[in-house]
């Protein structure tokens, strides 16, 4: 069973003469433990298709599945999005959008705090993911105090921090350099690997593009599936 | 869950707290203004509660001694004190004037008595009472004087003996009390020129200075300059006799206007310093119309100033309700400092005021009340704004 599966997803805005479509007709799907990559040009409709995955704005038609569960069909879709983002879904973003007067342990708490976990277990998941992203040692630090690269652990720690079966990056190595965008992206296929988690990455980078086993690139509001180099990471 | 507000406020205390402070300047302005209110109400009452008095008898068809001018003659008294239910009677009177005291001028209400009667300075904080019926004076604590000093009033020279406090009039002046022999003399009297002319404009009257009446134009004379008036009888009743009853006695039989102390009250605070409580009124409701528009100005600019973090937390899961606890807390927080800090300011600048500033702790609870209203209020702008921000916004750039 695919950790998330779209099946002829539309997208369209406006109507009559006005109206885009933004994603034609899109089919993909992520299995449990895998990276894939996601890449198109400006304006091939990428953001909207993150947008639909990450369940921020429905689709206008198809069929979205998460984990074998349907939240998006044709219309329909599941009542508690907030409640689906939080616990099912995994956030890394561009900048890595860490709230600047939380620490990096309450950073990474505050998902399973929101999900209604107290405050001692939630740290304590917190302290063990930021461990395994070998940033426990900067827990206490405020977000403004990391590097880049630090910064983008701590933002994959706290994607992890519900333990979601699929995790969407955008662009996570944009701000990093070719070194750092390699260990971010080294860390994701660990954190895919060791959780079975499901990572759809979009990307631009030349550095982290070979790396990809498998990839979809969107041209025109259509994903086209392709096989990627699957190169190893450098130790 | 951590409290997201105070992590966000501990973060940036410092201007946090520097724009609570500011704010806080503000609160204590309105919440002197609110003492100033109470200080004028309560001042407006001072002196008719002072003199203990359950009836103010006056000149009919008048509003006086305080809120109009009021002349009775002093021999009314007499009647009045034979009425049923009247225990004691004195005839008082009242002017504002300025004090000479060495060098400079002290404005000041006098209040003419009759020692032991009702309208006599309720108490003494220093010096002793009024004991020659002449040229002695207790003052007001307020009006700066000291025990020993000589005023003069007109061309009435005077030595303050005792000192009271809290009494002032309506306009907040504080009270020298005199005797009432001094108080006529210092209303009625008349300068010199004055006398003068009168002397001259009466000799030259063929009608007063007839040669068969040697005595007329002597008798006139006197009478002319003799002071036989007062502004008010205070009445004070025996026990179990109901004020209202004895006052409709005195209108009916006397033909005078009697007021009984709720009357009094009511025309000194409803009528007397009605525009200027108005006034302040108007003043501190622009106020708090400004103060919740500096409100809702910052907390709109704290939650602008937040955008990327809170559609970060709207994506990752948080509830409405989370993000309208933290804008209304932070709000919140910036009422109790303001607050604080208002109720310092007052306290430190409110003996500055040459009127009284009463601040009450009955006051600052309502003014703390409507604070965390207006907070709420003006927070409904940045919660509005808040709610608007799509978790969209956060991905894709």
């Amino acid at each position: 069973m695919e950790a998330i599966r779209m099946v002829n997803l539309v997208k369209t805005y406006g109507s009559g003469p006005t109206e885009v479509r933004a994603i034609k007709d899109v089919s993909l799907y992520v299995n449990p433990g895998e990276v894939v990559g996601l890449l198109g040009p400006s304006g091939s409709g990428k953001t909207t298709l993150l947008q639909c995955l990450g369940a921020v704005i429905d689709p206008t038609a198809g069929k979205i599945e998460l984990n074998g569960e349907i939240i998006f069909d044709n219309g329909w879709k599941i009542d508690d999005v907030r409640a689906l983002r939080r616990d099912k879904i995994g956030f890394v973003f561009q900048a890595a959008y860490l709230i600047p007067f939380l620490n990096v342990l309450d950073n990474v708490a505050l998902l399973p705090m929101l999900a209604g976990r107290p405050n001692d277990q939630a740290r304590k998941r917190a302290m063990e993911l930021l461990a395994i992203l070998e940033v426990d040692h900067r827990a206490m630090a405020k977000p403004a105090q990391l590097s880049g690269g630090e910064q983008q652990r701590v933002a994959i720690a706290r994607a992890m921090a519900n333990q979601p079966p699929f995790i969407l990056a955008d662009e996570p190595t944009a701000p990093l350099d070719s070194d750092r965008s390699l260990i971010v992206m080294k860390l994701l296929g660990r954190v895919a690997e060791q959780f079975n988690t499901a990572i759809m990455i979009v990307t631009h980078d030349d550095v982290i593009i070979p790396r990809f086993k498998r990839l979809y690139r969107l041209r025109d509001g259509i994903a086209h599936e392709e096989a990627g180099q699957g190169l190893p990471f450098p130790d | 869950m951590i409290n997201l507000a105070f992590r966000e406020i501990s973060h940036s205390w410092a201007r946090y707290v520097l724009t609570a402070v500011g704010l806080g300047l503000l609160i204590g302005v309105t919440l002197t203004m609110t003492g100033l209110v109470r200080g004028m109400m309560d001042d407006a009452v001072a002196l008719i509660r002072g003199t203990r008095a359950d009836l103010w008898v006056v000149q009919d068809q008048t509003l006086g001694p305080y809120a109009e001018s009021s002349t009775l003659y002093d021999d009314v008294v007499h009647n009045i004190a034979g009425l049923p239910g009247v225990a004691e009677a004195s005839n008082v009177a009242y002017l504002t004037v300025q004090v000479r005291k060495e060098d400079k001028d002290v404005r000041m209400q006098v209040a003419g008595f009759e020692p032991g009667k009702p309208g006599e300075p309720p108490y003494l904080v220093s010096g002793r009472p009024i004991i020659k019926s002449r040229y002695e004076a207790v003052a007001d604590i307020k009006s700066g004087l000291k025990v020993g000093d000589k005023i003069g009033i007109r061309r009435t020279d005077l030595t303050v003996v005792g000192l009271t406090s809290g009494m002032v009039s309506s306009g907040g002046d504080p009270v020298v009390f005199v005797t009432i022999q001094d108080a006529q003399e210092i209303q009625f009297q008349k300068d010199n020129t004055t006398i003068y002319n009168e002397r001259n404009r009466l000799s030259a009257n063929p009608k007063l200075n007839r040669p068969g009446s040697p005595g007329l134009l002597q008798a006139v004379t006197e009478s002319q300059q003799s002071n036989h008036k007062v502004n008010a009888v205070l009445v004070r009743l025996t026990p179990g006799h109901d004020p209202e009853i004895v006052a409709e006695t005195i209108r009916r039989w006397k033909k005078l206007q009697v007021f009984t102390y709720e009357q009094m009250r009511q025309i000194l605070q409803v009528r007397v310093i009605a525009n200027a409580l108005r006034q302040l009124g108007m003043f501190m409701v622009i106020l708090a119309i400004v103060s919740t528009a500096i409100i809702a100005l910052i907390i709109y600019n704290m939650t602008m100033g937040k955008i990327r973090e809170l559609a970060v937390l709207k994506l990752i899961g948080a509830k409405n309700k989370t993000i309208i606890q933290m804008i209304l807390q932070q709000a919140w927080g910036l009422g109790i400092i303001g607050f604080f800090v208002g109720k310092a300011t007052a306290a430190m600048i409110a003996p500055l005021f040459p009127k009284r500033v009463e601040l009450l702790a009955f006051d600052a609870m309502v003014s703390f009340i409507i604070i965390m209203a207006i907070c709420t209020m003006a927070s409904l702008l940045a919660i509005r704004a808040a709610l608007k921000i799509q978790p969209s916004s956060a991905i894709g750039g």
